[in-house]
């Protein structure tokens, strides 16, 4: 790929960019009280009195939130501290009722790791960068401040006071719009994978701080903006290019770049100033007393890893070595953790329905989840999650055109009536009658007549135009409804021919 | 028939067991001592109905023939720093002022759970913040005793658990709850006589306590006798899962195993308690305790802690840090005081709330954390004082390899008049001298009487022992108290 730059007056710019990726930890309790979790409740349902700081109450770390972290941490082969703390970071805000986060500054629980981002779709394996990760560390979120409910006076919703965060910084190695794009997309593939984290930007659950500087090429870095809460990939691309081109022009009027916190207005394309460095808050971090330091032993490492699933860059090259998919289809299989998992379901009810290897079934598995029924869920407006049709139900569909029951085409029909009414196919098939036949009798009496009814093409096919074979085996076909088995109509036609 | 509130906690529970006098009978007499003694200003809220609530449940157990608790019968006082379900807590605060928590503080909820009955909340320096009670937004506590020779001055019973100190001498409770953060259970003892342990921290919940310094603050019981400590902490005492700092031990039986024989025992006598200009009736106490220790079977050897003189200005950094954080919690939106002047923003809400809802001495203490924990002086301040507390605590771990207990005085001095040292907060802030130390190495630590002054007023010796040795500081305390034989009390004037 070629280098992505944005041409000014003065030459060409390079844009780096560092990623901070807030991740809600998937946990029933949130991270240190019990109280529940539960996106869309009624506010101020799920508030316990530590998450409301009445006086007196004191948190409790959340094992499985700490656990989650930690497993995501291994995902992107990151170093484990095994000793961390948690600090205070103080400020005053209505939606934060402590008067500060618990978070972790200077011991973070989570080191140096890194990711791999393909730049090619169509190639996977062609372009390939690493992304450092800086460190991960877990931090409670704030509540919300509900602005519409009075004309004068603002609300207070503290349930999502004290959820569990994971904070993602990346190291500043991206250097374009399409790099921070495929950054997070892989990052939401990596925590759906581990489940440490739902990835549903759209509720919350992931949003992104992005960090935009530009500089010549080779220059040292320039002065950074960081642009808050972004929740979604497309816009974290609009972020930067409009961002980058932003500090481009005000570097090439004379001026020079802030470093301040900005904001993205998705409604009109662009960022705009929040606070300066100025007024920025002291936070006055410093270790937590109400917490003791989180010391982890081998033992609950162990089961961090152990309880690690199939990551996904190591489960698209199994699909592409063992399974023998083409890099395409593996990646596109194991983009997300959903359809890969339907994937293998359906692979493995193929097998052994099939009494196959799974190797033997995946290609036509791969080619049918991914045209046909993908096809299909398009036209329906559903995602994978709610197909009317089950991995098992797909597998019998296949096996039917595996084992000659029925053709490719008559397995098309086959489909949209599964879809229709929910029906399994070997059932459809058996009443609709669509069994494909190997009948010789029957398809040679076809045969006879299409050759008959066309005596004109078959002179013209003796006289050496051989591409009519096509034509007759479709009118068979056509005649036979589809039914006959493509391998026998060949054979006969062409002995007919003969 | 004998006064019932002259009796200790172990004579009221061991009467109220033999049948000498019924439960109800001891709340009655408390309470009016409590309702008679309204001049001592020792309580914020008087819950009478409370004390007798729990007495005639004791009673009716007893008639029943059920199994008693440890504490049934005896009605105690709870200070205003512990959340106490429906009945107001404000840390002697306005900003907390019509504050009914809607949960019972663990360390409380042990007690009540252990048959005690409560009297009701006792005042204290606002936040726990103050060794004279003058901080109380209250009004001061006022201590029962005087000084001898007509002098009529109102001193001070000490603080931060002031109303504690006052209400146990002016025989207003049995016992009561105290938190000890850099002195202000053993403080407020030593100045009125009584004895109060602070035991290890972590020994201890701190959960529904209001929050001074978390990482010392530490709840312990004050009453007239070391074995009425034993009784209380027991129940007070145990692993709280809701408090990630609380230890995870069991509870020693302190009552059975207490005994004031010594033999075996080495007492450490710090050289650097013992600086120039030492109050000469301190130091003779002091000396006078050591003979009696001797007195006890145990051997006597000199120890340096050589980073003492540290202790209190790194207390002075750390425990306003955690404060300015602990109360940054208390801003006009959900609970307590709010000040919410016309047209007002949610900036101008927090300024007004909090310059109305805290006293002077809070409000130092929040500027002086947040000064210190602010960029650029973080590491100057903060990190350093962590690295003194380390520091301090080592001198104590290298000292108990020479002694297993440490015998030094309380205070500096006597109660002083009130208002005598509010003008000048550093003199004030040295009345910490001699206890800070352990708090700062998370050590328990007693106060007990050793006797009075020229003036007629009680002074107090401390014994600091190991992590987790309460019972070597409370055998040592029981020790001096057989010998002292303190048996001053105020003269009522109230």
């Amino acid at each position: 790929m070629s280098e992505y730059r944005i041409q000014g007056a003065t030459g060409e710019w390079e844009v780096v960019i560092g990623l901070e990726v807030h991740a809600q930890v998937t946990s029933q309790a949130k991270l240190f009280s019990g109280a529940a979790t539960a996106f869309g409740a009624e506010p101020n349902t799920q508030v316990s009195l530590v998450d409301a700081a009445m006086p007196g109450m004191l948190p409790v770390p959340n094992r499985e939130c700490i656990r989650q972290a930690v497993r995501t941490g291994m995902a992107i082969k990151a170093q484990i501290n095994k000793w961390s703390r948690f600090d205070r970071k103080n400020y005053f805000y209505a939606d934060l009722p402590q008067g500060y986060q618990i978070s972790q500054l200077y011991h973070p629980l989570v080191g140096e790791g890194a990711i791999e981002i393909s730049l090619d779709e169509k190639n996977p394996d062609a372009q390939v960068k690493t992304i450092g990760i800086e460190r991960i560390h877990v931090e409670q979120d704030a509540g919300k401040l509900m602005h519409d409910q009075h004309p004068t006076r603002s609300y207070v919703d503290l349930n999502r006071s004290g959820v569990a965060l994971m904070e993602i910084v990346s190291k500043p190695d991206m250097r374009s719009p399409a790099e921070a794009g495929a950054y997070l997309s892989k990052l939401r593939t990596i925590l759906r994978y581990v489940g440490s984290c739902d990835g549903n930007m759209d509720q919350g659950s992931m949003r992104a701080d992005v960090n935009v500087s530009v500089r010549k090429p080779g220059e040292p870095f320039g002065t950074r903006t960081e642009t808050k809460n972004v929740n979604s990939v497309r816009f974290v691309m609009a972020v930067v290019e409009h961002e980058a081109s932003r500090q481009v022009d005000v570097l090439e009027a004379g001026g020079k770049v802030v470093q301040e916190t900005r904001l993205y207005d998705p409604d009109k394309n662009e960022t705009r100033s929040m606070r300066s460095k100025e007024d920025a808050h002291d936070y006055r971090y410093f270790p937590d007393p109400d917490l003791l330091p989180l010391e982890l032993d081998d033992a609950f490492l162990e089961e961090c890893r152990q309880s690690l699933p199939e990551l996904p860059d190591a489960k698209r090259q199994r699909y592409e070595q063992a399974l023998g998919l083409s890099a395409y289809n593996a990646a596109t299989l194991t983009a997300d953790a959903d359809t890969a998992r339907w994937f293998e379901a359906l692979l493995a009810e193929g097998a052994r329905i099939q009494k196959k290897s799974e190797g033997e079934v995946a290609k036509a598995s791969a080619n049918w989840l991914l045209s046909e029924l993908y096809g299909a869920l398009n036209r329906l407006g559903k995602t994978l999650e709610e197909s009317p049709v089950s991995p098992e139900e797909g597998a019998e569909l296949l096996a039917l055109i595996a084992d000659g029951t029925i053709s490719g085409t008559i397995a098309k029909q086959v489909f949209e009536i599964m879809l229709e009414t929910g029906d399994s196919a070997p059932r459809i098939v058996e009443e609709k009658g669509l069994k494909q036949t190997s009948d010789t009798g029957a398809i040679e009496a076809a045969v006879a007549k299409v050759l008959a009814d066309n005596a004109d093409k078959v002179e013209q096919y003796k006289a050496g135009k051989e591409a009519l074979f096509g034509f007759f085996v479709g009118q068979t076909m056509k005649a036979m409804q589809g039914k006959a088995n493509p391998q026998v109509v060949n054979e006969l036609i062409r002995k007919a021919l003969a | 028939m004998t006064n019932l509130t002259d009796l200790t906690v172990a004579e009221i529970r061991d009467g109220f067991r033999a049948g000498d006098f019924s439960a109800r009978e001891v709340a009655a007499a408390f309470n009016a001592n409590v309702a008679a003694a309204k001049a001592l200003n020792a309580f914020i809220v008087e819950t009478p109905e409370k004390a007798l609530e729990a007495a005639d449940a004791a009673d009716r157990a007893r008639a029943a023939g059920e199994a008693l608790k440890p504490l049934s019968g005896v009605p105690i006082g709870m200070k205003d720093l512990f959340c106490t379900e429906g009945v107001q807590t404000t840390a002697a605060s306005h900003m907390l002022e019509g504050f009914k928590p809607t949960y019972e503080s663990t360390v409380s909820k042990k007690l009540w759970d252990a048959g005690a009955g409560m009297l009701g909340k006792l005042n204290l320096d606002q936040f726990a913040m103050g060794s004279s009670n003058e901080t109380s937004y209250y009004g001061n506590v006022i201590s029962p005793w005087r000084r001898g020779g007509g002098d009529n001055a109102a001193l001070a019973p000490g603080g931060s658990s002031g109303g504690s100190s006052a209400a146990i001498s002016a025989r207003l409770c049995p016992a009561a709850t105290g938190t000890d953060t850099g002195g202000s259970i053993r403080q407020p003892a030593a100045f009125t006589g009584i004895s109060g342990i602070k035991p290890t921290y972590g020994r201890c919940s701190r959960w529904g306590i209001v929050a001074f310094a978390s990482s010392l603050d530490q709840a312990g019981p004050m009453a007239r006798t070391v074995r009425d400590n034993a009784i209380l902490l027991e129940s007070m005492a145990g692993f709280d899962p809701k408090d990630s700092t609380s230890l995870d031990l069991a509870v020693p039986q302190w009552e059975a195993s207490l005994s004031s024989d010594l033999r075996g025992k080495k007492v450490g006598i710090p050289r650097e308690y013992r600086p120039d200009g030492l109050n000469a009736e301190i130091a003779a106490l002091w000396d006078r305790g050591i003979e009696w220790l001797k007195d006890a079977g145990a051997e006597v050897v000199e120890v340096s802690l050589p980073h003492t003189k540290y202790a209190l200005p790194t207390y002075y950094i750390i425990a306003p840090a955690e404060a300015s954080s602990n109360l940054a919690r208390y801003d006009g939106v959900r609970y307590g005081q709010r000040d919410l002047p016309d047209g007002a923003g949610l900036q101008d809400m927090y300024a007004a709330t909090r310059a109305a809802g805290f006293g002077p001495e809070v409000k130092r203490r929040i500027m002086i954390g947040t000064y210190v924990l602010s960029a650029g002086f973080y590491d100057a301040y903060y990190t350093q004082a962590q690295k003194v507390r380390a520091l301090i605590a080592r001198d104590f771990d290298q000292a108990f390899e020479k002694c297993d207990l440490l015998l030094t005085p309380t205070a500096p001095s006597a109660s002083f008049a009130l208002g005598e040292k509010q003008a000048d907060p550093l003199a004030m802030y040295l009345n910490d001298v001699f206890t800070v130390p352990a708090s700062l190495a998370g050590l328990p630590a007693i106060a007990v009487p050793g006797g009075l002054d020229a003036q007629g007023l009680p002074l107090g010796l401390q014994i600091i022992g190991k992590a987790l040795d309460e019972q070597t500081v409370l055998n040592a305390g029981l020790a001096i108290e057989e010998r002292a034989g303190f048996a001053a009390r105020p003269e009522k004037w109230w």
